[in-house]
């Protein structure tokens, strides 16, 4: 009995109770369902406006601006990022290039050129899932643990571009990102840096638009094969599955939502420079998804949440955030590598590993090897 | 293009002085990825321990004006035993700890990288939170004479010392793989590790040794880091550490030799690319380098050889 | 050389140092069951990687209704119409034996990110087709009562039917069986003959890897033998039970078999 098994067990009758529970939901019908969706909206666009939770949320800060800025983002961030761990299975350290391709798409065509908010959008998802598209055809062919290494260095040149070139502004960054256009005589909103509300429900309404395509991927053809081949790639390769191709979409997918966050990030902050796009913020963004529950839509926003909010309760434990981000990640491996939430398949997954280190070495898979695939 | 003639040797000179760096790096990611198919992320740390250790022994010894003959001997004896200690002792206690409860559930490859990462920084956060996190200089340690000029470039005393402690370092690693029983066991381990149980190797001491050497590795690599620029941080593993493991994969990951001619040319390759293009380019250059192998030559250009061939 | 679906001919393995096929001329007809069989490590599952393109051989042409599959990555030597499954058991553990057999049946579909994400047409009318095809195929197997049962928590036999279904999902012209019969018990066995007929009856060619002799011999419409790496007979269960080289090579065999 190994450790890890031990420590599970306690959580016995609270698993037994959220199996219940997640059994009637499923067992409702679709309108209820519905209802129940829209439920959370509500709760969602309410969130800054309850009185008195800012203070219990956020003492001393604005929660309205943490909500949008890190909270929304992280969530945005991590939806993303899920689509390519928790989905398709590959591990992706340099998520924060396409967050920062948006953010700069934003800030040049914005910012330099003047060009409107919901102009910049596309181009910056349209330039994201362009570098998904690029990064990945060469690279998706590795093993996954080189496909990590690969991203973490495609995140680093990201950065060091920007940092070198004098059109991308340098070290300085840029300046003057103008804000989304606001709705005349509308106060939710109408942008504008003492109100970060607006921010917030705009944040929301990416959130719910990404959760529904991410929904009805995961219903299809194309979740069904991200599921195939994270679980052997070999196989559903032999079943017809064209793994590059899915994993190729699963990039570009990711990218697209990293890039949308980065151009509503950039229009936030109106100034950014390459140091607001280190790894530090890729790992902080796996650490969402890990902890909350890779392949799981809630587990996930979970787990952003906590990754974002956290640190900002404690603002003078703020230097301990890393580190204890750093041995969560080793602690949540350890014992609950299927995260605080995660969906019933992946859990399972995860629990039982069945390759990796844990045969050591010397292990070539059972009839296929690498071999041509 | 004339800049890559005019700075020829000079470039030459300190792309094998980097290059020998990465290289003694490089080792404990070939090592331990022979070992365990595991790309230990954390390694780059392990190095920047060794870094601080050497710091930590030039203020304790006092040193306040250069070294030179045998006081200078002395010193990178005992320093780069210091740091091969700290850092190896470092390296064995992530193993326990961060790999090896993951090793005995049977984790996914997924997961022992994530927790890798966590390690990783975990440590970079330690150091910086309980150390410092601002540059640390030292003194230093040795007077950078010039010895010999080449062309363009100067061989500088302490460029030879660092070329020649790595080669040493390797050499002494090679005879060990090569040359003992322990050195058998590790590629037994590395060819089938259920074969190398029936076979009566205890792989969890093998694997701790694996640990222990390329620790020891990174520590007196990162002894000789100090040395030649007389300043470290917490996050003077990162940059490096994705170098030193492009050096194992450009030599052929699980490849002892491949680490070491993936190391030089690795830094012989920035060097070069820099005086063409400029030196802020240089972690580009080297990243660029690590798709194309990946892209065109995965198993480097020695092959993957700790144990067999591929994984 | 039309009536043939599948044939290698010259066809040679090697891995290194090792030749795993030598040579191979094999010719499969359209409507048979035909086995291939031969000692363990004779290179059978070394065919069927070549063939359905997880190796490329050294030498030799494989060609499948006169579509020649060399260097074919294996999930377009799939959609040519041809299906296998594995010695050793390689379905989707954790997914549902029904979403198993769907993942199958995709492999004839187009519609991807764009269709599934507007709801276009083809996508419904593909997801719909999905789900009554790998219906079909369960009950076809009979084991519809799984169909919501994870494929990791199915009884082993149920697992190695589970593979034929997948793999039929795929709508193949050709089915090849790797093993199928290993590991289950006698009244398993005489229900998975019974089930491979029913799968030639419905028109799909059946190539199939089996050690037991007595299902070989009973099922088989035509049989080749492999031993080392070399194709040592051909032809009708009859014939090749009789040849001196086979016997020998079986009895060479029949001592370390348990
Ligand atoms: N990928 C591979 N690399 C090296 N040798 C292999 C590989 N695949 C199969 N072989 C070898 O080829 C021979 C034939 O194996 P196989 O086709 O699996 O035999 P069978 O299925 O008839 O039992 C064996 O000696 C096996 O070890
Ligand atoms: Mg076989």
């Amino acid at each position: 009995m190994s450790a890890a098994k031990r420590l599970r067990l306690p959580s016995a009758p609270w698993t037994r109770a959220y199996e219940a529970a997640s059994a009637r939901w499923a067992a409702l019908p679709g309108w209820a369902r519905w209802v129940g969706y829209a439920l959370i909206l509500v709760a969602a666009l309410a969130l800054p406006s309850i009185p008195g939770l800012g203070d219990i949320m956020a003492p001393g800060s604005s929660w309205e601006r943490i909500l949008f800025y890190p909270i929304a983002i992280y969530v945005l961030l991590a939806l993303g990022l899920n689509v390519v761990v928790g989905y398709a299975g590959l591990l992706d350290l340099g998520f924060v290039a396409f967050f920062a391709i948006g953010a700069y798409t934003n800030a040049i065509l914005g910012g330099t050129y003047g060009w409107g908010f919901w102009t910049v959008l596309p181009i910056g998802i349209a330039l994201a899932m362009l570098a998904g598209l690029l990064l990945g055809s060469p690279t998706l062919r590795l093993r996954g643990d080189y496909l990590a290494i690969v991203t973490l260095g495609f995140g680093e040149i990201i950065r060091v571009t920007a940092n070198n070139t004098e059109f991308l502004g340098g070290p300085r960054g840029i300046n003057q990102i103008p804000r989304p256009p606001s709705v005349e005589g509308v106060d939710a909103l109408t942008f504008s840096i003492t109100d970060s509300k607006p921010y917030y429900y705009l944040a929301v309404a990416f959130i719910t638009v990404f959760i529904v395509i991410l929904k009805r991927l995961e219903r299809s053809r194309v979740g069904r094969s991200w599921t195939a081949l994270r679980e052997d790639e070999d196989a559903a390769e032999l079943m017809g599955v064209p793994t590059l191709k899915f994993k190729l979409w699963a990039f570009t997918v990711g990218a697209a939502v990293g890039g949308a966050t980065g151009v509503l990030y950039a229009s936030f902050q109106t100034a950014i420079r390459p140091t607001d796009f280190t790894f530090i913020v890729s790992a902080t963004i796996l650490a969402a998804v890990v902890l909350g529950g890779a392949g799981h839509i809630p587990g996930v926003i979970l787990g952003a949440f906590l990754v974002a909010w956290l640190p900002e309760l404690a603002r003078d434990l703020n230097k301990y955030r890393v580190l204890a981000f750093g041995a969560a990640l080793v602690l949540l491996m350890i014992f609950r590598p299927q995260g605080l939430w995660p969906s019933r398949l992946r859990e399972a997954e995860l629990k039982e590993g069945e390759g990796g280190i844990g045969r050591l070495g010397g292990e070539v898979g059972a009839v296929v090897t690498q071999e041509g695939l | 293009m004339s800049n890559f003639v005019n700075q020829f040797w000079a470039s030459t000179i300190d792309g094998l002085t980097q290059g020998a760096i990465y290289a003694l790096v490089a080792l404990g990611y070939t090592l331990v990825y022979g070992v365990l198919r595991l790309i230990n992320f954390a390694h780059s740390e392990i190095f920047m321990i060794g870094t601080f250790a050497t710091v930590g022994v030039i203020s304790a010894a006092g040193i306040t004006s250069p070294l030179a003959g045998v006081g200078l001997l002395l010193f990178v004896l005992g320093a780069g035993a210091v740091a091969a200690v700290v850092s190896g002792g470092s390296a064995v206690v992530l193993e326990r700890v961060a790999y090896r409860p993951l090793r005995r559930r049977g984790a996914t490859q997924l997961a022992a990288l994530i927790s890798a990462i966590g390690a990783s920084l975990f440590l970079q956060q330690a150091v910086s939170i309980w150390v410092t996190s601002d540059a640390r200089t030292t003194e230093r340690v040795m007077e950078k004479v010039n010895l010999l000029t080449i062309g363009t470039g100067d061989l500088r005393a302490d460029k030879l010392l660092v070329f020649v402690g790595a080669m040493a370092m390797m050499i002494l690693l090679d005879r060990l793989v090569s040359g003992t029983r322990f050195g058998r066991a590790i590629r037994a381990t590395a060819q089938n590790a259920d074969t190398a149980t029936l076979m009566g190797v205890n792989i969890d001491r093998v694997i701790m040794i694996t640990f222990l050497i390329g620790g020891a590795m990174a520590g007196v690599g990162g002894m000789l880091y100090v040395i030649f620029f007389e300043v470290t941080n917490f996050t003077v593993g990162f940059v490096l550490g994705i170098k030193a493991f492009t050096s194992a994969v450009l030599g052929g990951i699980g490849n002892l030799r491949g680490a070491l001619l993936g190391g030089l040319l690795l830094g012989l390759i920035e060097e070069y690319g820099a005086s063409v293009v400029g030196a802020q380019w240089k972690d580009v250059i080297a990243f660029s380098v690590l798709v194309a192998v990946l892209m065109f030559r995965p198993t480097g250009l020695l092959g993957e050889a700790l144990g067999k061939a591929r994984a | 050389m039309t009536e043939h679906l599948l044939s290698l001919s010259g066809v040679t393995m090697q891995f290194g140092g090792l030749t795993a096929v030598k040579d191979l001329d094999l010719h499969v007809t359209p409507g048979e069951i035909f086995a291939l069989i031969g000692p363990n490590g004779a290179g059978k599952t070394t065919v069927f990687n070549m063939v359905t393109g997880v190796y490329t051989p050294t030498t030799g042409d494989i060609t499948f209704e006169g579509h020649r599959l060399n260097g074919l990555r294996p999930h377009k030597v799939t959609k040519l119409g041809l299906a296998r499954t594995f010695q050793n058991i390689r379905l989707f553990d954790n997914m549902s034996a029904l979403d198993n057999v769907i993942v199958g049946v995709h492999a004839q579909h187009r519609s991807s990110v764009v269709g599934a994400v507007l709801g276009l047409p083809r996508f419904r009318r593909e997801e719909r087709e999905g789900h009554e095809r790998a219906m079909e195929l369960l009950e076809f197997t009979g084991i519809a009562d799984r169909s919501a049962s994870a494929a990791r928590n199915l009884p082993y036999g149920d697992q190695r039917r589970l593979e034929i279904a997948r793999a039929l999902g795929t709508s193949p012209r050709l089915l090849l069986l790797d093993e199928p019969a290993a590991g289950m018990n006698p009244s398993e066995k005489s229900a998975l003959v019974a089930l491979i007929r029913k799968v030639r009856d419905t028109g799909v060619t059946v190539l199939l890897i089996e050690h037991d002799m007595g299902l070989v011999m009973g099922v088989s419409d035509r049989i080749a033998v492999l031993d080392f790496g070399l194709k040592i007979a051909d032809g009708q269960p009859a014939e090749v039970q009789r040849d001196p080289a086979v016997i020998k090579a079986y009895l060479g065999e029949a001592a370390d078999a348990s």
